[in-house]
């Protein structure tokens, strides 16, 4: 083995000498400076966010006064919404919101839940993954093309075939009356379901698929059939992260303006039938907004605009909660 | 390779004579680092009990005891590295060169200029070629300015017996080399700030048996130039590579002697018990 | 060993269900599916026949005509895009920055948790915060309007992404930095950084994409325009309004742009 002669001393330039501060430590840097301002500068940039989510929330408050004082708590059960006559009541939003956003997840929870089972149990992995990909582009198709989409194929499938049909052998309800318009609550809440499916059934597949060998196989060794695994094994596994899929997609369905706008046919109205047109907070606001000539209707405009914000905070707090009982209990196992 | 004195050294076992020496232990050993009652603790671990040690100076000192005994504490200690461990708190003085290194004005970062530290596993700058990693201490503190970095960069690579393997290559990754080729690049490039002490956590721990060898050969040509101070699980290693060595049991310091003596004739039973293999 | 002997009817009942309601499932899936592939084939189809220079480079022509183009629409949208970057990446990239690096405490929490809230919030209702920030003052519709508002939507991602991708560096990386005596702020921007770039791009490429589709933020903020638009203070088009302000024949060539901006994206 060879060894270097401890003689050997490179050429090199010299380390600056430590600065010997009077009295004080011989490795003091003038100023981390650079350390600081770094730091501060990424705080700034933080706290700027919090500036911001509040500074929305302040102003939705502020710009919707004047609303608020002329109706108070009227303001959500009254069903009469006349700018001319300056009466705001927005019941019919709130009721179209609530309706379609409902409509929209009962259509494509059992779905979106059933079609997620397929691909995570069922099918080849290779298969469900392209598949998976594949819808996960579905998702990121904007709104206003699921809107073109709705007017140009949905509503005139749900005029021509779906209401027809629905007329014919279920009209005796409430909820299936009336003419078959196209537009109105059930195209919107068709639209919303398939606007929303492809986040349900990506976030339960993932869900499902990361349940643990160790439980899978438990329960096979037990005996139990392929669909006794699934349903008794990784649906409960996955329960909490579904809910939570489920309230973000809520959340979503109840702020989707553009889609829901071009196929609800915006009329204010409160109507047990799925048939008749509709109207919901979001596409009232982005169909009025432009008009408001005087500050009331302004002001009630950002009141809606107010109680959608606090809806979709609230819907989305409880999400959260949801997802991170779930990382927790991931987390134990 | 630049030429220069061959020393036989035989591969031996614990018990067997031992070779003599390292080289820099003939000259008068000077204290390098002076560690006077240090205590570490990690929030409520007391991980070093009233350490109290002089390490000497231009010589390699190893670290030896078994898990959990504290000696990586040290070892980070002495370059203010167990700072980046949310809670720790540190009682004692440590005095490198005259310069006392845990004064609470000393800035960690210049300490950490002059003492420099090579860890467990291999880890070069992933975005960087082979040339950006050794350079990379000396250009992001703005240390060789009017210094040709070429020169500078196959110095260091020389000095960790590494520039032949690639200097036909040094614009690859540095994480294209082998896990040895790695660690001796993490050497160089931790030589290339011209640190006064070198501090090594387990160099060898990931590697086979080669490279082990190729980086003990490389930290006995360093021990006259810098002051090394290894830490390792293997008793061999340290026996191969020191000049003293130190047994550490649960956090205290047990015993620091002569490296032949330690592993020939230790004065304290624990330590005896240690190098025989009774626990560890 | 004695082979357990069960009951083999009802196994044979278990099993059968079982492959039913397996069944069901693969209808689900394959009315979701298929309702996938018809609109994704929808918008190919329709949509590239339609893409020609014309479509490319020409205003709009008066309701009515045929032919005409979106280039101002084109225009407007990278414009607004380029604003929105401008508004929402640094203060979306530092955030996640401060979450990854100085963010284990109380004030990270915070943080974080705002942030989901900000990326919960509709995004017409942003529009309105838009809207009261700079078109009240301004008195006038603007692309920066537009352009703020698209670029708060914009923070979220940008903050989550980030964060993620710089706490993927491994510890060893920036041990080796500290180690060399390199202060921390370099080793964030000059290794940690370079080393999490590639996913932190990719990151903000996808954030990009999803906020050059939206088109409630820009209604009563950027609004549209059927010529150009002179610089950032006049209202200007972009190609979601723009699709939603065409009347029925051109819809073809609304869908154009946005099968094409799907699978650029």
């Amino acid at each position: 083995m060879i060894v270097l002669a401890p003689e050997h001393v490179p050429a090199f330039p010299p380390v600056p000498p430590s600065r010997e501060a009077a009295g004080g430590s011989a490795f003091s840097r003038s100023g981390k400076w650079g350390d600081r301002l770094f730091h501060g500068a990424a705080l700034s940039f933080s706290a700027g966010i919090l500036l911001l989510t509040g500074g929305i929330g302040a102003s939705l408050w502020r710009n919707s006064a004047l609303s608020r004082h002329a109706f108070g708590w009227e303001f959500l059960i009254g069903r009469v919404w006349d700018p001319v006559a300056g009466q705001f009541g927005a019941l019919p939003f709130l009721y179209g919101t609530l309706l379609t956003s409902a409509l929209a997840l009962l259509i494509a929870v059992p779905l979106g839940v059933g079609a997620a089972i397929f691909l995570s149990e069922l099918a080849p992995r290779r298969i469900s993954d392209v598949m998976s990909f594949l819808i996960e582009l579905l998702a990121a198709v904007p709104s206003v093309i699921y809107g073109l989409l709705g007017i140009f194929v949905l509503v005139p499938l749900v005029r021509r075939f779906l209401e027809p049909v629905l007329g014919k052998t279920l009209g005796f309800l409430p909820l299936f009356s009336g003419p078959p318009y196209g537009v109105g609550f059930l195209s919107a809440g068709l639209i919303l379901a398939i606007m929303v499916i492809p986040f349900i059934i990506t976030v339960t597949r993932e869900v499902m698929l990361s349940t643990p060998k160790l439980l899978r196989e438990a329960a096979m060794a037990l005996g139990a059939t392929r669909w006794e695994v699934a349903t008794t094994v990784a649906l409960p596994f996955a329960r909490s992260g579904i809910a939570g899929a489920i309230f973000l997609a809520l959340a979503r369905a109840l702020g989707e303006t553009m889609a829901v706008t071009m196929v609800i046919g915006n009329t204010p109205v409160v109507s047990a039938s799925l048939f008749s047109p509709g109207y919901t907070m979001a596409a009232v606001l982005a169909n009025e907004f432009t008009e408001a000539s005087d500050p009331l209707y302004l002001h009630a405009l950002v009141e809606i605009g107010l109680v959608l914000f606090g809806a979709t905070l609230v819907v989305n707090a409880l999400a959260q909660l949801l997802v991170w009982s779930v990382k927790n209990r991931g987390g134990r196992r | 390779m630049s030429p220069s004195t061959l020393i036989a050294r035989p591969t031996i076992s614990v018990s067997t004579s031992l070779p003599p020496p390292p080289l820099a232990a003939a000259a008068p050993a000077k204290p390098g680092i002076i560690i006077r009652d240090l205590n570490v603790w990690f929030g409520d671990n007391h991980a070093l009990k009233n350490v109290s040690l002089e390490i000497p100076d231009k010589n390699v000192t190893a670290i030896i005891g078994p898990s959990g005994c504290g000696k990586s504490t040290l070892i980070r200690a002495l370059n203010r590295m167990h700072e980046t461990t949310p809670g720790a708190r540190v009682q004692g003085r440590v005095t490198v060169h005259g310069e006392d290194i845990l004064d609470p004005e000393a800035d960690p970062v210049l300490v950490r200029r002059k003492i420099g530290m090579v860890f467990q596993k291999a880890n070069p700058f992933p975005t960087l070629s082979i040339y950006e990693n050794v350079a990379a201490g000396l250009k992001l503190n703005g240390l060789a300015k009017g210094f040709p970095m070429e020169d500078i960069v196959e110095e260091s690579l020389r000095d960790a017996a590494l520039w032949d393997e690639v200097k036909d290559k040094l614009r690859q990754p540095g994480t294209s080399l082998s896990g040895g080729q790695q660690q001796r690049l993490c050497i160089a490039r931790a030589l290339a700030v011209r640190p006064d002490v070198l501090l090594l956590d387990e160099p060898c721990s990931a590697l086979d048996p080669i490279s082990t060898a190729k980086i003990e050969e490389l930290i006995l040509s360093l021990a006259g130039t810098f002051t090394l101070v290894i830490v390792t699980h293997n008793m061999q290693q340290a026996a191969r590579v020191s000049g003293k060595t130190a047994f550490f049991l649960l956090g205290e310091l047990i015993e620091f002697d002569d490296t032949p003596k330690i592993f020939t004739n230790p004065a304290r039973k624990e330590t005896e018990d240690y190098i025989t293999g009774r626990f560890g | 060993m004695t082979l357990i002997a069960f009951d083999s009817g009802r196994y044979r009942r278990r099993k059968l269900f079982g492959r039913l309601a397996f069944a069901s499932t693969a209808l689900c899936a394959a009315g979701v599916l298929s309702a996938l592939f018809f609109i994704l084939g929808y918008l190919w189809v329709h949509g590239i026949s339609s893409i020609n220079w014309d479509f490319l480079t020409k205003l709009p022509k008066p309701v009515g005509e045929t032919g005409g183009g979106m280039a101002n629409a084109l225009v407007g949208s990278a414009e607004l895009l380029g604003l929105a970057g401008l508004f929402g990446l640094p203060t979306g990239v530092f955030a996640g920055i401060y979450l990854s690096e100085y963010g284990h405490n109380r004030f990270g929490t915070i943080v974080r948790y705002t942030t989901d809230i900000l990326n919960g919030v509709p995004s017409i209702v942003i529009g309105i915060f838009a809207y009261t920030l700079f078109v009240l003052p301004m008195r006038r519709f603007t692309a920066l309007a537009g352009g703020a508002a698209l670029g708060a939507m914009m923070i979220p991602i940008a903050v989550r992404t980030t964060e993620e991708f710089m706490n993927l560096v491994p510890t060893s990386v920036r041990e080796a930095a500290y180690a060399l005596g390199i202060p921390r702020w370099k080793t964030v921007v000059f290794i940690v950084i370079p080393t999490a770039l590639r996913g932190i791009v990719t990151g903000i490429m996808l954030d990009f994409a999803r906020v050059a589709g939206e088109t409630a933020p820009l209604l009563f903020t950027a609004f549209g325009n059927r010529y150009w638009s002179r610089g950032i203070l006049e209202p200007t088009s972009s190609l979601p309004v723009m699709i939603t302000h065409t009347p029925f024949p051109p819809m073809r060539t609304g869908t154009a742009r946005p099968g094409r901006r799907a699978w650029f994206f």
